[in-house]
């Protein structure tokens, strides 16, 4: 099972201890792992903005890299659901997407493929989930509060398996928290307000830490708690579920 | 460049406390139709049978049309057809007149909106008075719905207290809202006495027994027909549904999507004129033919105006109803602005941070933020593309596009943490408007692995 890491932009810049953790988490889970160089973007952020063409180059660019691999498997959840849900578009024409049906956000992978059960790590601290946008409505990571369906959650199955770590989750449980790509330049007023709700209700679950499976919200809220002063600390899920490798 | 939306949007947002109560009245909405949604099993079922009606009645919506003008016929009600908004007041104005009629009493109806018949009936000399309440406060304050559902929500009971005292002469400081709508039924009751017609929006029209269905909650539809003997409706293209059956599928989900109620308190059945009387049907194009043949849009014509997307909108709620520039706001009102005109209405589509909650609550499953998404691909065409935007984009795309400058642009990137603060909190860039810049660590992952760091 050759398994390809996609270490989205942002992360690979901002959050490469995100990234180790995702490395030394699947080598422990002894997953065939590998980090292709040359990878880049996967051109979601421009084409939010209203400029897919220029997200055609790097999703051709992306395919040539990761087709190779069975699961391609990356720390972002927005990102992979860009990929799953436009490459097939964004290539029509051209050829047929391969890694669409490939990628995968890690947690999904974690869940779905490798089926984890247990895990070493403890992390003794109270943390507040936050369920991302496209982590939820696009790839199902849990149900959506809109959706009339059986409730589930894959990122706190994940979590219970670290020991010591208290799950909570903010009231509105999956209401965005305002970052929206280029949203968060074009509309900053409504994004920081978002961003300030969000993190208020975060923070009123008492947690040391707020995580989940999407650095950009973490470094949306994270850029405005600083502005706000507000004192929270912020850690990627990975990062829990690879304590102590 | 900033937007209309943006610039609204801050506006609104330095009134601190009106906005969160704004973004707690609609999340209250909100709430409430989840507890509707999750207290019917078959929810998801009803909306996806709701959908697949809903399709196929748009894509044979020539058929179900003909049947139910022709039902309507036979019920002896006088069908009209308008293209366009214009075609549409025309006629209303030559009902109206060949009728004699000086006063009009109306229910709420969006398409009447959207056609701006009131000032043009005015502007004739008739005097068209507005029966649903809140409509009712904002005709009286000259102002327009904020939203379709609950068009007057954003107006506090102070606010309508002076109004009624101004132009009803209710007791100086009563803003009790009981005492206050009771001042205004008062006063519409003798409005609805001295008409001379009434008119009704339709929420659906029934093909199969040309029926047009009216839900509201203060049964002031009713007596807008009930005391004049002249009805006018006035129906979209797309409110013709096939049958009882399927009605029975809307009626289900309209109200619990919409206010969180299971019905609404009326749901009144219109056939045919009552003795005496007579009954009108317009059916009104406007525009709507052309959605139909839009390849990419065209399922925003399954909309049943419900408002639960712009309740769960989490830009709507911290922006308000006039923030957006067409008449209908949040996400149903981007779209229906854009097909509306790309080029007048492209100052919505920034109002959207694709959290896909909207599709998520549609009662009938309108892909609205994957809309968003494709109408923002059109804007650089339409020359409405924020330069900002454009030029980041360009950047990102030559950057990522050459891996070994990527490379190298990592390597540099920690730099970044040491230049001036006002370089990097100016007006240029927008992050820094609400956030504090992330800061560079010392290596990238990339590097780190090149170095064999990563083990």
């Amino acid at each position: 099972m050759k398994t390809g890491l996609f270490i989205p932009c942002y992360v690979d810049a901002l959050y490469p201890e995100v990234a180790v953790a995702c490395y030394k988490l699947l080598k422990h889970l002894q997953v065939d792992v590998t980090y292709p160089l040359k990878q880049t973007c996967c051109g979601q952020p421009m084409a939010n903005a209203g400029f897919e063409s220029k997200a055609v180059p790097l999703a051709e660019h992306f395919e040539d890299i990761f087709k190779g691999f069975d699961y391609v498997v990356a720390p972002s959840a927005s990102c992979a659901a860009f990929v799953k849900l436009n490459y097939p578009r964004l290539l029509q024409g051209k050829h047929f997407c391969e890694t669409s049906d490939k990628i995968m956000d890690i947690c999904e992978f974690l869940h779905d493929v490798l089926k984890v059960k247990s895990l070493p790590g403890k992390f003794y601290h109270k943390v507040s989930l936050h369920n991302s946008c496209h982590g939820v409505r696009e790839l199902g990571l849990s149900s959506p509060s809109e959706r009339n369906i059986p409730k589930y959650s894959k990122l706190k199955d994940l979590l219970s398996l670290v020991e010591g770590v208290t799950v909570c989750e903010p009231e509105r449980v999956d209401e965005c928290c305002g970052f929206g790509g280029m949203f968060s330049v074009e509309e900053p007023e409504v994004s920081t307000q978002m961003g300030i709700d969000k993190l208020e209700r975060h923070m009123a679950t008492g947690a040391e830490y707020i995580t989940g499976p999407d650095s950009s919200c973490l470094m949306h809220l994270q850029g405005v708690a600083k502005r706000q002063q507000k004192d929270i600390k912020f850690i990627h899920i990975v990062q829990i579920l690879a304590a102590g490798l | 460049m900033s937007t209309l939306h943006r610039k609204a949007a801050q506006t609104f947002l330095k009134n601190g406390e009106n906005a969160k109560w704004h973004d707690a009245t609609f999340w209250a909405l909100r709430d409430k139709r989840d507890n509707m949604a999750m207290g019917l099993d078959e929810w998801e079922r009803l909306r996806d049978t709701a959908s697949a009606i809903k399709r196929h009645t748009v894509t044979h919506l020539d058929k179900y049309l003909e049947q139910f003008a022709t039902n309507a016929e036979k019920n002896g009600v006088k069908v009209h057809w308008a293209k366009d908004a214009e075609e549409f007041n025309n006629i209303v104005l030559e009902i109206l007149t060949s009728h004699n009629v000086k006063k009009l009493v109306k229910s709420k109806s969006m398409l009447t909106e959207e056609c701006e018949m009131n000032p043009f009936l005015e502007q004739h000399g008739i005097d068209v008075v507005e029966t649903d309440l809140g409509e009712r406060i904002l005709q009286l304050m000259k102002q327009k719905p904020s939203h379709i559902v609950v068009p007057a929500i954003h107006i506090t009971q102070e606010e309508v207290g002076h109004l009624f005292e101004r132009v009803l002469g209710s007791e100086k400081g009563n803003y009790d809202p009981t005492y206050l709508t009771y001042q205004a039924r008062i006063s519409l009751r003798n409005e609805f006495m001295t008409a001379d017609a009434g008119m009704t929006g339709a929420n659906f029209g029934v093909a199969a027994t040309g029926d047009i269905v009216v839900c509201t909650n203060e049964g002031n539809a009713d007596m807008s027909t009930s005391v004049p003997k002249l009805h006018i409706a006035a129906m979209g293209l797309e409110k013709v549904i096939p049958d009882y059956r399927s009605l029975a599928v809307f009626q289900r989900l309209l109200c619990r999507a919409a206010t969180g109620q299971p019905t609404t308190a009326f749901t009144s059945h219109f056939r045919k004129a009552r003795p005496d009387g007579e009954m009108h049907i317009i059916l009104v194009d406007n525009g709507r033919s052309d959605i139909i043949a839009n390849t990419e849009h065209w399922e925003t014509l399954k909309c049943i105006r419900c408002g639960s997307c712009m309740n769960t909108c989490p830009v709507y709620r911290r922006s308000g109803g006039y923030s957006y520039t067409y008449f209908i706001p949040g996400p149903i009102g981007i779209n229906l602005g854009m097909l509306k005109s790309p080029v007048k209405y492209s100052d919505n589509v920034s109002a959207c941070s694709l959290c896909c909650s909207c599709d998520n609550v549609c009662p009938v499953k309108v892909n609205l933020s994957e809309q968003i998404y494709r109408w923002r691909q059109n804007l650089d065409s339409l020359g409405k593309a924020d330069p900002m935007k454009k030029a980041m984009s360009a950047g990102m795309e030559y950057l990522f596009g050459h891996p070994g400058l990527y490379s190298t642009s990592l390597r540099f990137a920690p730099l970044a943490n040491h230049l001036p603060r006002l370089l990097m909190y100016n007006k240029l860039n927008g992050w820094g408007i609400g956030h504090e810049m992330p800061e560079f660590p010392r290596e990238s992952f990339q590097t780190m692995w090149k170095k064999g760091e990563v083990k």
